[in-house]
């Protein structure tokens, strides 16, 4: 290689495109970018007064059973109205006999009607970081255990490299490092940047190179056993893997999605999940809500009135009308464009400026735990495919079957199983899944699939907020209109996280605080 | 005496009476609450989600719409995306649902859509003239000869419904007849500009309180 030339800038490059994006976070901790989402306010509300204290909360899912739920603390009156048939929202486990709420396609979860199988349709993984989603399960009582995301022996697959064979993540990223520690000892020993290192710092250079990427004394990479043994190694001598080809290495695309995911704090180990299901978090709130959550009831219409707040809803085929003192609203934006209100024009239209993201997502009960036969006890598995990833569960290990995620699309890629009937997403993913683990479609006993771009009353997850937008609007949606809270992951810099929809709520409930102690001092004063 | 009365409280308090909700409009069936999911409250429309306006629209040609997506002759072909939205809908429908939807379409009522295409009437009104004969000079519609009232309908629709016949997108299944005679018909209009033309004289029709 000729490294001549070399400046800091093509190497960070070079280092780049080997897949580096380890060497980038490193970088980024360093800088002190590691994400926190901030401590959690403790919530003192005022108790509600004798007056105005009745509140309408449109829609069951976190954010909604957040405000219910602290509202209801502080002795407010509160109402939760929730359009679809279920309370949780995006927050969605299926088991046995749940329905599977699409449109034009309402399936039932076959799965076998037992305890560990179940499948986490929406969320699946809390980070430590994410304090509230943290607060509230300590809180409420809501059993948690760390959830294996990354795995070494999960696959890497490409259609296109390493003959279409499955490969250990193990194995590619202990020779991803090492190529890149080899390019990095080569700059280093030959000192080629623009600014020269010092004679110290081009020594722990090369050192740290040689640590990262197993290299010889020579800084030549020739394989390392944290690839993992070939055959042998405990009581007969080890046999190694021997190094892959660099350029197919580079050649495979697994640095792009692989590489990076365990690096994004909210995906970095160790992640965690509700003991028996994500939707425990819902029933938590549910079990501490004094009101009903009013289910099946869609709102139709929400307008501010002189001194108060009146929100017209469908009820089993019967129109009613709500009238209270504040709404805290986490109605998808994406409808209320086409609820009749009479917000100020602004307001109208930031709620009009989002559009809604999309997800899509498979879970196959296995009828036999088949990856833990070949090593793996949870995490993920990349592709290529369609599919993206296989998910194991790291719950309940040596069960006999177990849940796996067959398939997981982001955005436009989820139009593609959208417009699949259930049993052809099925039957596709299960040739995708055929390729990486032989024998996988004969271990498929049932299946679901949920494309939340057809979900009924949700039609979308993961608001897509344009630059513009977030400048134009996003402190206008924040603030109330009226009597009105807009709430929802979707008022937040991290839609499509839980995190998000808590972090919204607590912003909208400080803000309203602040409004009646405002005014409950203007009151006393008068 | 009544209506004085009523005038004069709306005058001064719009908000408290705008948010009385008005008993004449219809609640949908549960089975057809998923279809304001996607066009909205009253089936206003939904510009985000691509769904037209329903609201009042004569129950024949929902019928036949429902049809259409149900047989695949709508929201088939590969590149109409945003018809694959809709045709699922309908393909879980009986011929007796259809019906009934199509019942409980005609009864919605909401405000006229906004107007947000932006061309040249006195053009529109002259290519217009063509079209007169099928979905009537006012653009109520022609029952007896299949022609669906255009006014009274999002804009951006009629655009993109105009843009797909052109393209073979919509009426080019054999046993669509009327789709394939409005297919012909959109030969009348030669470019992009006099489909947004048209578009704009058909807003001109939209002089009633929305239905
Ligand atoms: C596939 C997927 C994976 C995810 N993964 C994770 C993860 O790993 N970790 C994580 O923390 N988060 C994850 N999330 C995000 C998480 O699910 C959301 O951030 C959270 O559930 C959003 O809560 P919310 O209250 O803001 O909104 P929602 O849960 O969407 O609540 C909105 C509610 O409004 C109701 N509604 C709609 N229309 C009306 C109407 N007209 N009248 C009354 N009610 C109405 C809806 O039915 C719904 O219940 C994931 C989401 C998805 C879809
Ligand atoms: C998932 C969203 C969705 C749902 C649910 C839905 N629709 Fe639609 N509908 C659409 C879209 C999008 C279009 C526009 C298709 C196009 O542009 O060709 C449409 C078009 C239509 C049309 C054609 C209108 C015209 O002017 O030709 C009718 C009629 C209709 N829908 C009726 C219904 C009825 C009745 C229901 C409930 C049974 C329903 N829709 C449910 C999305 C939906
Ligand atoms: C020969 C009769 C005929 C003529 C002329 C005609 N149309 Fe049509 N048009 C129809 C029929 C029939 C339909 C309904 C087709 C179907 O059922 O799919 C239709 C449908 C449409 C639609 C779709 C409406 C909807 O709600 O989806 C639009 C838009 C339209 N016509 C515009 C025009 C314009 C503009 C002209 C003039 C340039 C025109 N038509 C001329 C017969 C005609």
């Amino acid at each position: 290689m000729n490294t001549d030339q070399l400046t800091r800038r093509t190497f960070l490059n070079l280092v780049g495109a080997a897949g580096g994006s380890a060497a980038v976070y490193q970088t980024s901790m360093a800088m002190g970018l590691m994400q926190d989402t901030g401590p959690v306010a403790m919530m003192d509300l005022k108790p509600a007064a004798r007056a105005g204290n009745r509140v309408a909360v449109l829609g069951a899912g976190i954010a909604g059973l957040t405000v219910a739920y602290e509202l209801e603390q502080a002795g407010y009156d509160v109402t939760v109205i929730e359009a679809s048939k279920r309370i949780g929202g995006r927050n969605l486990t299926l088991r046995h006999g749940d329905i599977v709420d699409e449109m034009g396609n309402t399936q039932v979860c076959n799965f076998d009607d037992e305890p560990n199988l179940y499948f986490n349709a929406g969320p699946a993984r809390i980070p430590g970081h994410h304090r509230r989603v943290m607060h509230y399960c300590k809180t409420l009582n809501v059993p948690l255990q760390v959830k294996a995301n990354f795995s070494r022996p999960a696959y890497v697959h490409e259609t296109g490299s390493f003959g279409g064979e499955p490969l250990r993540i193990g194995q590619y990223i202990a020779d991803a490092r090492g190529f890149i520690a080899e390019l990095l000892y080569k700059a280093a020993d030959q000192n080629v940047f623009d600014q020269p290192l010092s004679e110290e710092d081009k020594e722990r250079v090369l050192q740290l190179a040689t640590v990262y990427g197993d290299l010889d004394p020579n800084g030549i990479y020739q394989g390392t056993r944290r690839a993992g043994y070939k055959s042998g190694g405990w009581v007969q001598p080890a046999e190694y893997h021997s190094v892959m080809d660099f350029s197919e290495l580079l050649h495979s695309r697994f640095w792009e999605r692989g590489f990076a995911s365990s690096e994004n704090p909210d995906w970095a180990e160790p992640l965690m999940e509700a003991v028996g299901g994500m939707d425990n978090i819902i029933k938590a709130f549910v079990r501490n809500l004094k009101t009903k959550v009013l289910t099946n009831a869609q709102v139709q219409a929400i307008h501010n009135t002189s001194n108060g707040i009146d929100v017209v809803y469908n009820h089993k085929g019967e129109r009613h009308k709500l009238s209270a003192d504040w709404c805290f609203n986490s109605i998808p934006t994406h409808f209320m464009v086409a609820i009749p209100n009479n917000f100020a024009k602004d307001y109208r239209e930031g709620l009009a400026a989002l559009q809604p993201g999309n997800f899509f997502k498979i879970g196959l009960q296995m009828r036999e735990r088949f990856w833990e036969k070949e090593g793996i006890y949870g995490g993920i598995t990349s592709t290529n495919q369609r599919i993206t990833q296989i998910w194991y569960p790291s719950h309940d290990i040596h069960a006999k079957k177990g849940v796996v995620l067959g398939a997981y699309a982001f955005r436009n890629q989820s139009g593609f199983f959208e417009r699949m009937s259930p049993e052809e997403r099925i039957a596709f993913a299960a040739d995708c899944g055929e390729k990486i683990h032989p024998g996988y479609k004969d271990y498929i006993e049932a299946g679901v699939s949920i494309p939340w771009g057809r979900m009924n009353h949700m039609m979308g997850c993961g608001t897509n907020w344009s630059d513009e937008a977030r400048d134009q609007f996003y402190a206008r949606l924040q603030r109330p209109e009226g009597r009105h809270y807009m709430i929802g992951d979707q008022i937040s810099y991290h839609s499509s996280w839980q995190e998000g929809a808590f972090a919204s709520a607590e912003f909208a409930l400080l803000d309203f605080d602040q409004r009646v102690r405002a005014d409950a001092a203007v009151t006393r004063k008068g | 005496m009544r209506t004085g009365l009523f005038l004069l409280l709306f005058a001064i308090c719009p908000l408290a009476v705008a948010a009385e909700p008005d008993e004449s409009l219809p609640v949908p069936a549960d089975e057809f609450v998923y279809c304001t999911v996607c066009h909205g409250v009253q089936l206003m429309g939904n510009p985000i989600i691509k769904a037209p306006r329903l609201s009042g629209m004569d129950t024949w040609y929902v019928e036949r719409q429902l049809m259409a997506f149900k047989n695949g002759w709508r929201g088939a072909h590969e590149s109409d995306e945003v018809g694959m939205e809709m045709n699922p809908m309908a393909a879980v429908l009986s011929d007796e649902q259809i019906r009934e939807a199509a019942e409980f379409v005609s009864k919605t009522r909401s405000p006229l859509p906004p107007v947000t295409v932006d061309g040249n009437v006195e053009n529109g009104r002259a290519r217009y003239m063509a079209c007169a004969a099928c979905h009537g000079i006012d653009g109520k519609g022609n029952a007896a000869l299949g022609g669906p009232a255009l006014t009274g309908q999002n804009d951006w629709y009629l655009v993109t419904q105009m843009e797909n016949y052109r393209d073979g997108i919509r009426g080019s299944h054999p046993a669509d007849v009327y789709g394939m005679q409005m297919r012909s018909a959109v030969q009348l209009l030669s470019d992009d500009q006099d489909i947004r033309d048209v578009v704009s004289y058909i807003n001109t029709l939209n002089t009633n309180q929305g239905n």
